[in-house]
């Protein structure tokens, strides 16, 4: 499903990614853990086009992200992502954030957009907030509308990005919660996060990033049983022991 | 002289209403139409076009450059001559205005426009929408918004300038205090009348650019 072939990345002369490979295949959960800095975010937004990069191929379903050609708005409108900071649109209550792009991209109707918004609210136990604006919601709740506004879409895969570190401890798991049921419906997932115990429940497969490349890419067991390399088992137990 | 004459004022009002509704009508309608273009040259400014961002600058280096009452008699004479037929003073003076204006209404816009975080665009294209929605459905309504206290006092600026068009024989509310001061011969009263007027309405909104700062803050 997404394919990344031997992609590096610069920015200016610094080289952000170095020759990443690797594949997430339908239906997969794939958690990109690694120490900040080493390239995690720069990854999964080289993966919807958000970043452009400068060499290697990155296809989505057969679509290559990085061809001049490529429709990028549509081949984004498939690929729902939900950020560090939920970015849910301030202006706009939680009901309209969902209906946006529902109206302006799909060409949905009002009915259509606001029956699906209600559907995925409720889905992700928001029923009754539809009306209330950003500011009014907490951490917790802003990234379930968000995750919310990325399923309106009925995307092909979803990309997370650290979306519980920016919560209150007490929010991480309604968010977890939520994602997990997203993974056993069969949703196509790559989440970069330190969430070991989400790694360990959900995964199905560990990307170890270190300075831009991936330095372990292992199915879980692999992965918490014995990591091959030094730099991910250090990593591993400096967040397992904090 | 003689005593402060009320009457002179009074008698006067319908006209000078007048005036007002021109200089308001020049103010909305200059307001209006160089928030949009200078909007466009913020955009054009922040584009990473460099012939965009370069027209952009330079557009706003010019005019930033220039005193408001050249530009006003310039395009007196220019836009009829462009325009190769009769065009009135109002609009050539509100040509002037909007191209003149768009220029301190650009930065206003470009900080605004900055002020919004790379995140808010970056989920606006990740929901699959294009530059164009991005702006106009996320980013400028969230720049227009937090900027509005500025645009606002932009804004009364703008009305204190339309005075300008008494150069070119526009009967703004300030021309026709000067005209009915000297036909009249009552210059202090008429003087003294058009500055409460300015006073009190630029205060006034001032005041309340003041109170929306406080809301927003909250
Ligand atoms: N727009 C940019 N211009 C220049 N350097 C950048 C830019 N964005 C990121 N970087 C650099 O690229 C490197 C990788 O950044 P990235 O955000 O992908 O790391 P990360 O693994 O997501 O880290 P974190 O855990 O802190 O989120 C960092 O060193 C960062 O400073
Ligand atoms: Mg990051």
């Amino acid at each position: 499903m997404i394919e990344i072939q031997h992609v590096n990345k610069w920015f200016g002369p610094f080289q952000v990614l170095k020759d990443c490979t690797s594949r997430v295949e339908k239906g997969e959960v794939v958690v990109i853990c690694g120490p900040s800095g080493s390239g995690k975010s720069t990854l999964i937004k080289c993966v919807n086009g958000l970043e452009p990069f400068q060499e290697g191929i990155i296809t989505v379903n057969g679509i290559s992200v990085g061809d001049k050609a490529t429709n990028l708005p549509k081949l984004r409108s498939h690929i729902g992502m939900v950020f560090q900071n939920f970015e849910l649109f301030p202006h706009k209550t939680a009901a309209e954030n969902i209906a946006l792009a529902q109206l302006k991209v799909l060409g949905r109707s009002e009915d259509e957009a606001r029956a699906r918004g209600k559907l995925l609210l409720d889905r992700v136990g928001l029923g009754e907030m539809g009306h209330k604006y950003p500011s009014e919601l907490s951490g917790g709740q802003q990234q379930r509308v968000a995750i919310a506004r990325a399923l309106a879409m009925d995307p092909i895969a979803m990309l997370f990005d650290e979306p519980t570190s920016a919560l209150d401890p007490e929010m991480i798991n309604e968010v977890l919660d939520v994602m997990q049921e997203l993974a056993r419906d069969g949703m196509t997932m790559m989440v970069v996060t330190h969430e070991m115990g989400f790694a360990r429940r959900v995964a199905d497969r560990v990307i170890f990033m270190d300075e831009g490349e991936i330095v372990e890419d292992a199915t879980k067991d692999e992965f918490f049983g014995t990591p091959r390399s030094e730099r991910a088992q250090q990593f591993l137990s400096k967040i397992l022991h904090h | 002289m003689g005593a402060f004459d009320f009457g002179a004022i009074t008698r006067a009002l319908p006209y000078l209403w007048d005036g007002m509704q021109l200089s308001l009508l020049l103010t909305g309608l200059s307001a209006a139409g160089s928030i949009v273009l200078g909007t466009i040259l913020a955009l054009m400014r922040l584009s990473g076009i460099k012939p965009l961002q370069w027209i952009g600058a330079t557009w706003v280096n010019f005019f930033r450059s220039l005193p408001l009452l050249l530009v006003i008699f310039w395009f007196y004479f220019l836009v009829p001559l462009i325009a190769q037929r009769q065009v009135d003073a109002f609009q050539s003076a509100l040509v002037g205005f909007v191209l003149f204006e768009a220029a301190y209404y650009c930065e206003i816009m470009r900080s605004g426009i900055q002020s919004i975080s790379r995140g808010q665009a970056w989920a606006g294209y990740a929901l699959g929408l294009r530059y164009s929605q991005t702006m106009r459905f996320i980013v400028l309504p969230q720049a227009f918004r937090n900027m509005l206290p500025v645009l606002l006092t932009q804004t009364i600026i703008l009305f204190q300038d339309t005075s300008l068009v008494f150069v070119v024989g526009l009967a703004d509310f300030m021309t026709s205090a000067v005209t009915v001061a000297q036909r009249d011969g009552r210059l202090m009263e008429l003087y003294i009348f058009a500055a409460a007027v300015y006073f009190l309405m630029c205060y006034g909104a001032s005041l309340y650019v003041k109170f929306l700062q406080k809301k927003m803050h909250q």
